[in-house]
C-alpha cells in the first residue's frame, strides 16, 4: 500500500453534525462519533461508500482527482466505466454520442472499460476451468468486496479470481495502443478513469493486486456528467459517426448486477449485490454452506456499479437502460487481439489483515473478551448509538481497547448521576442532623 | 491449565429454520476476536453448524454449550430428541433418517456426523433412545 494513502472515503468535519446515521449503516463498524464528529477507522474501512449514501449532511465525501488534472498531461485517455453510459437517456443518445462528447471535452483517446470487461471475461473463463479446485471463484472487479475479504474472510482469499479488473486491463491496453498509434512516450499520457465509486480511487492509489495502477487519475461520474450532458445535443452527426465502438453488449452489461456472472461460461453462477447481502453470502461460503456454485459475482453497491455513490441517475432507471441496451445491441463481443490478453493476471497475491483480534496474546485476548462480556452485561442493549459506537457490544469492546469510557453510555451516566444524587441526599440528611444537634447543644449551653 | 476460559451458551430453536447457524456464527465471531487461526475457526464453524442442524432436524432443537481455552474449543450440542438407535450406521457417510420434508429443504444427506468427525480433532456422541443425544466436538487451537 502506498505510503500515507489508505482511503478515499473521508469526512468533511465542517459539515458533520455528529449524528449516528453513518455509524449505524457502516457494514464494517468502522465509524465512531467522538467529540461530536464522525471518525473513520482506517484499518476497518473498505471504501464501500455506504456512509456517503446515508449522510444527510453530505459530510462524507470521496476524495478523487479533479477535472483540472487534465492539464497536467500532454495526452489524455478517458476510460469510461460501463455505468457512465447508463446515466444518460439512451433512447435519444447512443453510446457513440457519449464517447464523442468525451473526445470533445479534450480527451485524445477513449478506451471503453467495457472492452476491458470482455477481456477479463475471456481470461476468467480460462482460469475458472483450469482451477476447478478453487470453486467457487469470487469476482474481484469490486474493490470493496476484495477488501472485505482481505479483512474479514481470510479463508476465502484463495477463492479470489486473480485476474486484473476491467479498469486495469483497459488502462494498460489503452496506453499501449495510444503510444503505438501516435508514437508518443507513455509518461506523456495521462489515463483517466471515469468512476462510479470511491473504492476504485483507493484501488488506483493503493492497489492490492498490482504494483502500480495503470490509471493516473480517477474522476467521478457525477463530475463529468454535466459536462457531457451539455454537449450531447450539440454533437454533430459527422463527429458521432466517426466513433468506433470497441465493446459489445457482454462488456457493457457489467454496469449492473449479473452482467459479469452471465458472461461466465457456467450455469452455476451466483450474483449478489448490496454490501450486507455480500457479507451474508461470504459468511455462508466460508462455512461451506454454499454448494455446487462455480463463480460468484459480488458488488458492494445495490444494483452493481450503476448504484455507485458517485453516480447521478437513479439506480433502477440506470439498470433498466442497461437491460434495454442489451436488447438493442447487436454485437455480443468485439474481436479481441492476442496482444490485449497479455499481462492480465494479478501481479501479487493479497495478504490477509487481521482486524478483529483483541490482543496478539491469546491468553490476554480471552481476558479482554471476558471484560467485554462483563461491560456488555451492564449496558442497556438498545444499540442507540448515542455513545458514538454503533452498538452496545461495540462500545464494550471500545472500552476494553481503551478507546471509550462506560460513561459514554448515557444510560450508565444517568444511573451514576442518580447514585451520586442519592448519596448527596444521604450526606445532606446527615448534615441536617448535625446542624440541628449542634444548634440544640448550643441552646442548652446558653441556658 | 492456564485457567482462562470463555464459556458461551446458546439455545437452538427448532421452529425456525432461518435461525439455524446462529450459534455457530456467534462462536465464529468470538474465535476471530481471540485471534484463533482462521483455518481452525472455519473447522469449528462447519462442525458446529452440522451439529446444530442435526439438533433441529432430528430432535426439535436443543442447546449449545461452548468452552474455549487457549488450547482447544469444546462444543457440546445436546438435545432431548429420539436418540440414535444404531451409532455405527449414523456415522456412515450417506446414511440418513431425515424425513422427506427435511430433504426437500436440502438437508439430510447423511453427511452430518461424518462431516463433524472430519472437521474435528476429537468427537464423542452419547445417545440414549427416547432420552436424547449429546454430541461433543473438540478442535485443538494449538
Amino acid at each position: 500500500m502506498s505510503e500515507g494513502y489508505r482511503h478515499s472515503v473521508m469526512l468533511d468535519e465542517k459539515l458533520c453534525k455528529g449524528c449516528t446515521n453513518c455509524i449505524k449503516k457502516c457494514p464494517m463498524e468502522a465509524i465512531r462519533v467522538q467529540r461530536g464528529k464522525a471518525k473513520i477507522l482506517d484499518s476497518k474501512c473498505i471504501d464501500c461508500g455506504e456512509c456517503i449514501k446515508i449522510c444527510p449532511y453530505k459530510a462524507k465525501v470521496a476524495i478523487t482527482d479533479s477535472w483540472d488534472m487534465l492539464s497536467e498531461y500532454k495526452y489524455k485517455i478517458a476510460l469510461p466505466a460501463p455505468s457512465l453510459y447508463m446515466q444518460f437517456d439512451l433512447n435519444t443518445y447512443s453510446r457513440k454520442h457519449i464517447i464523442a462528447a468525451l473526445m470533445e471535452l479534450g480527451f485524445d483517446y477513449v478506451y471503453e472499460v467495457a472492452r476491458g470487461a470482455e477481456i477479463s471475461t475471456i481470461e476468467s473463463n480460462k482460469y475458472l476451468h483450469e482451477h476447478t479446485e478453487k470453486w467457487p471463484l469470487i469476482s474481484t472487479a469490486c474493490p470493496a468486496v476484495v477488501r472485505l475479504i482481505q479483512l474479514r474472510y481470510p479463508n476465502l482469499i484463495p477463492n479470489l479470481l486473480p485476474i486484473k479488473s476491467p479498469m486495469e486491463i483497459a488502462a494498460q491496453n489503452s496506453r499501449r495502443e495510444f503510444c503505438k498509434m501516435k508514437g508518443v512516450e507513455p509518461k506523456d499520457v495521462g489515463v483517466f478513469f471515469i468512476s462510479p465509486c470511491a473504492a476504485k480511487m483507493t484501488s488506483v492509489k493503493a492497489p492490492l493486486e498490482v504494483e502500480k495502477s495503470g490509471v493516473d487519475c480517477v474522476i467521478p461520474i457525477k463530475e463529468v456528467y454535466p459536462k457531457i450532458l451539455k454537449l450531447l445535443s450539440k454533437m454533430k452527426n459527422s463527429e458521432v459517426d466517426k466513433i468506433m465502438l470497441q465493446a459489445g453488449k457482454y462488456g457493457v452489461r457489467w454496469a449492473s448486477t449479473g452482467g459479469e456472472a452471465l458472461s461466465i461460461d457456467s450455469k452455476r453462477v451466483l450474483y449478489v449485490d448490496g454490501i450486507k447481502n455480500v457479507v451474508n453470502i461470504m459468511e455462508d461460503l466460508e462455512d461451506d454452506r454454499i454448494k455446487n456454485i462455480e463463480f460468484i459475482e459480488a458488488s458492494a453497491c445495490t444494483g452493481g456499479c450503476t448504484g455507485g455513490p458517485l453516480t447521478v441517475e437513479n439506480m433502477y432507471v440506470a439498470k433498466n437502460r442497461s437491460r434495454q441496451q442489451l436488447e438493442d445491441e447487436p454485437i455480443p463481443y468485439k474481436e479481441i487481439e492476442p496482444e490485449e490478453l497479455e499481462n492480465t493476471a494479478w501481479e501479487k497475491m493479497i495478504e490477509p489483515c487481521e482486524i478483529e483480534k483483541l490482543d496478539p496474546d491469546m491468553f490476554k485476548a480471552m481476558e479482554k473478551l471476558n471484560q467485554i462480556n462483563e461491560i456488555y452485561a451492564q449496558l442497556p442493549a438498545l444499540d442507540c448509538g448515542a455513545c458514538g459506537s454503533p452498538s452496545c457490544r461495540c462500545l464494550a469492546e471500545d472500552v476494553v481497547r481503551g478507546k471509550a469510557k462506560t460513561t459514554d453510555c448515557i444510560f450508565i451516566l444517568r444511573r451514576k448521576i442518580r447514585m451520586l444524587a442519592n448519596e448527596m441526599m444521604m450526606v445532606n440528611s446527615g448534615l441536617d442532623d448535625v446542624i440541628e444537634r449542634n444548634a440544640a447543644e448550643a441552646e442548652n449551653e446558653n441556658k | 491449565m492456564s485457567g482462562q476460559t470463555i464459556t458461551l451458551h446458546y439455545d437452538i430453536d427448532a421452529v425456525d429454520f432461518s435461525t439455524a447457524g446462529e450459534a455457530s456464527s456467534g462462536v465464529k465471531r468470538t474465535l476471530n476476536k481471540l485471534g484463533v487461526n482462521p483455518a481452525v475457526v472455519k473447522r469449528v464453524a462447519i462442525a458446529m453448524y452440522e451439529a446444530e442442524i442435526n439438533a433441529i432436524i432430528h430432535a426439535g432443537g436443543g442447546a449449545a454449550d461452548v468452552e474455549i481455552t487457549p488450547e482447544k474449543v469444546i462444543v457440546k450440542i445436546s438435545d432431548h430428541g429420539p436418540g440414535i438407535p444404531d451409532m455405527q450406521k449414523a456415522m456412515t457417510a450417506g446414511w440418513s433418517t431425515a424425513s422427506e420434508t427435511v430433504r426437500e429443504l436440502g438437508f439430510g444427506a447423511g453427511m452430518g456426523l461424518p462431516n463433524m468427525q472430519r472437521y474435528t480433532d476429537d468427537m464423542h456422541v452419547e445417545s440414549k433412545v427416547g432420552e436424547g443425544t449429546t454430541v461433543t466436538l473438540i478442535v485443538n487451537i494449538t
